[in-house]
């Protein structure tokens, strides 16, 4: 038994080390190869605090809208037996399977010059649709997370709190949300991971204008396109830094029984 | 506080699990809900709560049309089988809540929280989570939830059925004073015949959507409706074409006038009672129920001759 846990786990460690470690290692040591000042400097520059801010908002927009949206459609697939709640189900992981390039040209040619749909404001090319995108992109994670915690629980301790008479509202709030807080946190961490890393819709829709729709992925690329290697290492060390505050944040409110 | 319900029928796609059901509960009274599982009994409580929408039929509790309404309105008390607890509450927040959506007054809640912790015995416990209760605790404490808003109606769904034997009986005994306190009006579910004839002052006896009898236990046990209750409310040997209890036959070991003569299959000890199993020529089999002294007076044994006597039997026409 012990002597074949060992290759298990050199094998299990390896493909870590190989696949995630080595290559982000690399990022950060490339990163602060000359010391910190660069790094700093190439931070500051406007188009990178530019990018990062709009990140940011873009960010803080999907998450919450995804929540929100997210937690309602999980209770709507798994407590109201509608029909076409199947459907509704498979749907909702499309974003998943269907490539980010697609999902920014298919915006282009709904709300671009031309589109199907004409708003009294500009959509692509500007922050509106570069936010639908990265809603399109990172929908599902709290749908999947939540779903599955819905079915386990059950519907009993609702149905106890209709009867003591709480209103569907007070039966959602004192009852359900305690129960899969967290999945929707979870959920709400792989999301916003999704929204600072999205990169192939919002490049389709952003038009790639330096210091007016330039994201921080986008802003990396850039930066290694014009040879600014510094800089996209700088970039690419904050991007990565986020999502590691984010799993780090996540883990310690995380309670210990929920492993 | 009575309940009073009226031609009830619910379907579940093509299965019919109420077929125009209609059952008077009296105020103050206990009554249960006995059948096999799938007879409709949980569906019939479910409906009371308003768990369940009956597609025809009307539901009143103390006088008050209650069909249609949500289980909000309705004001009745609630126990599941399976405890139903809110797990990330302690037990007092548990039995708080209803209070608590009331938005009754802070010293009001926890006069009336303390109060019904004594009365079901769990004093000391109220900072504990569901998950550290035993099964027997944590139904207590669904029930303290349920009567917390002095429910007008109290509606409990096979409570003990996920208890083992011993606090399963505890627990049915401790019900019954209970109510004999309370008065609430009571409807209790139950598969367990047993159970059903302990607690309740009136079994209403259901089959496949359908209710079969409503009587008081003794009555139920002496003067079943038809077949089906009479089997489903204890045991029962069918002799030609009558049905007889075990303990209404008496054994010899002489032929006399009207017995039937079979061998002794099996002698089953239970204690005081002993289950004494017969075949006869024609391979028919049926059990007689003896005392222990019964059998050592008649030296019972294994594969014996034994001539067996009805001293009471029921003929359904």
């Amino acid at each position: 038994m012990r002597s074949a846990r060992i290759p298990l786990r050199v094998v299990a460690l390896g493909y870590l080390a190989a696949i995630l470690l080595v290559p982000v290692g690399m990022v950060f040591w490339r990163t602060f190869e000359h010391g910190v000042a660069p790094v700093w400097e190439s931070l500051t520059t406007p188009e990178a605090k530019h990018a990062f801010w709009l990140t940011l908002t873009i960010t803080a927009i999907a998450v919450p809208a995804n929540t929100i949206f997210g937690v309602a459609c999980a209770i709507a697939i798994v407590r109201h037996r509608f029909r076409g709640a199947g459907i509704v189900n498979a749907i909702v992981d499309l974003p998943l399977a269907l490539s980010p390039v697609v999902v920014g040209l298919s915006l282009l040619l709904l709300y671009g010059r031309d589109g199907w749909v004409d708003l009294p404001f500009q959509v692509v090319f500007a922050l509106p649709g570069m936010v639908l995108a990265t809603i399109f992109v990172s929908l599902p994670f709290v749908v999947r997370e939540v779903v599955p915690i819905l079915r386990e629980i059950g519907e009993e301790q609702e149905h106890a709190a209709s009867t003591l008479g709480a209103s569907s509202w007070a039966t959602f709030r004192r009852v359900t949300l305690p129960a899969i807080r967290w999945g929707v946190a979870y959920g709400v961490v792989l999301t916003t991971a999704r929204c600072l890393g999205e990169f192939g819709a919002v490049s389709v829709v952003s038009g790639r204008v330096v210091g007016q729709t330039e994201t921080l992925t986008i802003h990396v690329e850039q930066s290694f396109q014009n040879f600014d290697v510094a800089g996209a290492y700088a970039a690419s060390t904050l991007l990565a830094g986020i999502a590691i505050a984010t799993l780090v944040l996540m883990s310690l409110f995380k309670p210990k029984e929920h492993a | 506080m009575s309940i009073v319900v009226s031609r009830l029928t619910k379907r579940f796609g093509d299965f019919v699990a109420l077929d125009d059901v209609s059952v008077d509960v009296a105020t103050g009274s206990l009554v249960a809900l006995l059948g096999p599982s799938g007879s409709g009994k949980s569906t019939l409580l479910r409906c009371i709560a308003g768990l369940e929408q009956p597609d025809e039929g009307a539901i009143q509790i103390s006088d008050e049309e209650m069909t249609g309404r949500r289980p909000q309105e309705r004001g009745v008390g609630f126990v599941f089988q399976h405890y139903a607890a809110f797990k990330h509450m302690t037990v007092e927040k548990n039995i708080a809540f209803g209070l608590e959506i009331r938005k009754a007054p802070k010293a009001e809640i926890r006069a009336r929280v303390a109060e019904l912790l004594a009365l079901v015995q769990l004093e000391g416990l109220a900072k504990r989570y569901p998950s550290q209760l035993s099964g027997g605790q944590r139904q207590r404490m669904g029930l303290a939830r349920a009567l917390a808003v002095d429910p007008k109606v109290l509606l409990l769904d096979e409570p003990f059925g996920a208890l083992d034997a011993r606090v399963r009986k505890e627990l049915r005994a401790w019900l019954r004073r209970l109510h004999d306190e309370t008065h609430t009006t009571t409807v209790i579910v139950t598969h367990d015949q047993e159970e059903a004839m302990e607690v309740a002052d009136e079994v209403v006896v259901m089959n496949s959507g359908r209710i079969e009898q409503v009587a008081g236990p003794r009555e139920l046990y002496e003067r079943p409706a038809n077949e089906f209750v009479m089997s489903f409310v204890g045991p029962v040997n069918r002799l030609g074409g009558a049905f007889v209890r075990p303990h209404d036959l008496e054994l010899l070991v002489e032929p006399n006038g009207a017995t039937r003569e079979a061998q002794v299959e099996r002698i089953v000890h239970l204690g005081f009672e002993v289950r004494v199993e017969l075949v006869r020529d024609d391979g028919e089999r049926f059990a007689v129920q003896l005392t222990r002294d019964d059998v050592e007076r008649l030296e019972l044994e294994r594969g014996q001759i034994v001539y067996a006597r009805p001293t009471r039997e029921t003929v359904f026409p």
